[in-house]
């Protein structure tokens, strides 16, 4: 069991390093969708039995973040009408180091942490602590805000699975309820794009220092 | 007598099956392509023809432009002569003989670029400019998949390194050293070798002015380059040690075409990258082997 689950958030730290090396808003979109699915496979993973709670977390939050989150960004995006690429701040290079460098600090540092022997020899506290970083620096490092809604969600996937070592007892009300509030920002976010593209005809949020009048 | 022939056997090996891996990569991508393509034995017959024309000197020239391909030459046989075969075990086998390995290709390359500034030509000197600077990037790719290979087996040895699989970051290993093998070969998505614009070739650019015997070797050195760093890549991946001898030969054999393959897939499939992404690519391969000498330093599951 621990071997699938290390797999599975392994590949979800990759995509985290994938997310801040891609140039492409589609691909980051893309790569984050995945990510998101991948973490929402894992309470099904964790868990020895088949769990009605469990299953319904699980189905929910594969729909919500692999398919209808991506939607928004994608349509969001068309309907703005923007370029594709991402203007970064930080270089992709320095970025990705960056990101690798923070994932082998969070190794190390949830070595330090006094966890519960069941999860010290998972990498769930890793992940989420690489994933709140990589998602930290994409809100960092780039310019556009459809790139940082991404990073904002994968520091959103890194909170989740940090949340995950409590599924016993967080009750369903908890995770649905984070969920919805997560697509109800992407929805937000997706109108507001809409608006400062409208407003500014970019989505350089560089531009959103200034005040006008 | 009895350690002669084992020697001149691996030696005639490398010699002899170097250059079919370039003409394996054009039968592939003729084949992508549906094109017939040129023989298999294409480079056999161009070094051949290369073999028997005469050398166009330029003036400016010092004899290192005549020197630094056959020096380079020679360094990349004795990198090769280092790296086992299969089931036969690289002779000269010492204790640190990796690090001789690095540095080995280093001055090859170092005396190829030599070769490449002493022609005063502002292409050339371009070509070698790019293929030092991307050199920088891959040989800390190659030292990280060799230090988590030293790190997973505890040796500096090349024979005992390359004789256990390398573990459970054998896929990033891999990954890592593929990239690697089409960098530091020149391959498509850091250069495209059928090229003939000066402005973006990188190797191609630095050979533009050698002709005859020395561009011969210089084809040649780097068709063995390619066999060497698809042998590296495969003997890395695969437990070569615990297969029986003649098990062993077929299975790195089947490996290096598998890999000659993927690299005239990846060139078919693929664009050449703009020169300001490269950069980020090498640094992917050096995280792949950089996580791969964590997942060796700290074991399965950290």
């Amino acid at each position: 069991m621990n071997q699938t689950l290390n797999l599975l958030i392994g590949l979800a730290m990759g995509l985290n390093l994938l997310a801040l090396g891609s140039g492409r808003l589609p691909s980051i979109i893309r790569t984050v969708a995945v990510q998101g699915m991948i973490l929402g496979v894992l309470p099904l993973v964790m868990e020895p039995g088949f769990g009605w709670t469990v299953s319904a977390v699980a189905g929910v939050t594969v729909g919500v973040k692999g398919f209808v989150i991506p939607t928004l960004l994608r349509r969001a995006m068309r309907m703005a009408n923007i370029e594709r690429e991402v203007e970064p701040f930080i270089g992709f290079v320095p970025s990705l180091l960056l990101g690798a460098l923070g994932t082998i600090g969070a190794v190390a540092a949830a070595r330090a942490l006094p966890l519960l022997p069941e999860h010290a020899r998972t990498l769930v506290v890793p992940g989420a602590l690489a994933s709140i970083f990589t998602g930290f620096v994409l809100l960092v490092g780039r310019a556009k805000a459809i790139s940082q809604v991404c990073g904002f969600l994968v520091m959103e996937n890194g909170i989740y699975l940090f949340g995950l070592l409590l599924i016993h007892s967080t009750p369903l009300l908890v995770e649905s309820g984070i969920l919805l509030d997560v697509t109800v920002a992407v929805f937000v976010i997706g109108i507001i794009v809409d608006r400062i593209q409208r407003a500014f005809d970019s989505l350089d949020t560089r531009k959103l220092t200034v005040l006008h009048e | 007598m009895i350690a002669i022939l084992p020697f001149a056997l691996r030696l005639a090996c490398w010699l002899l099956l170097a250059p079919l891996l370039p003409g394996i990569i054009n039968r592939v991508k003729a084949w992508v392509a549906g094109r017939r393509g040129p023989p298999v034995l294409q480079l056999y017959y161009d070094l051949a023809r290369l073999w028997q024309k005469s050398v166009v000197l330029s003036v400016l020239a010092s004899p290192a432009f005549v020197a630094g391909p056959a020096v380079a030459w020679v360094a990349l046989v004795a990198a090769a002569m280092l790296v086992p075969l299969g089931p036969a075990a690289g002779f000269p086998s010492f204790q640190g003989d990796v690090l001789l390995l690095v540095y080995l290709l280093a001055l090859a390359r170092f005396c190829i670029a030599w070769a490449a500034l002493e022609t005063g030509s502002a292409f050339e000197g371009m070509g070698a400019a790019r293929e030092v600077s991307y050199a920088v990037l891959t040989e800390a790719a190659l030292m990280t998949a060799i230090l988590s290979l030293s790190v997973q087996t505890g040796s500096v040895t090349l024979n005992t390194m390359l004789a256990h699989s390398s573990g459970p970051g054998a896929l990033l290993l891999a990954a890592g050293l593929f990239s690697v093998l089409l960098a530091e070969n020149c391959r498509v998505p850091f250069d495209d070798p059928n090229t003939h614009l000066e402005l973006t070739m990188i190797h191609e650019a630095m050979v533009l002015d050698h002709s005859g015997p020395p561009l011969a070797v210089v084809l040649h050195g780097a068709a063995l380059k390619l066999l060497l760093f698809a042998v590296l890549l495969s003997e890395a991946v695969l437990p070569m040690g615990r297969l029986a001898p003649l098990a062993a030969t077929a299975v790195l054999a089947a490996a290096v075409a598998l890999v000659t393959v993927g690299v005239g897939l990846v060139e078919s499939l693929l664009a050449r990258f703009a020169f300001r992404r490269v950069p980020l690519l090498l640094t992917t391969a050096f995280l792949f082997c950089l996580f791969a000498l964590l997942l060796a330093w700290k074991g399965g599951a950290p």
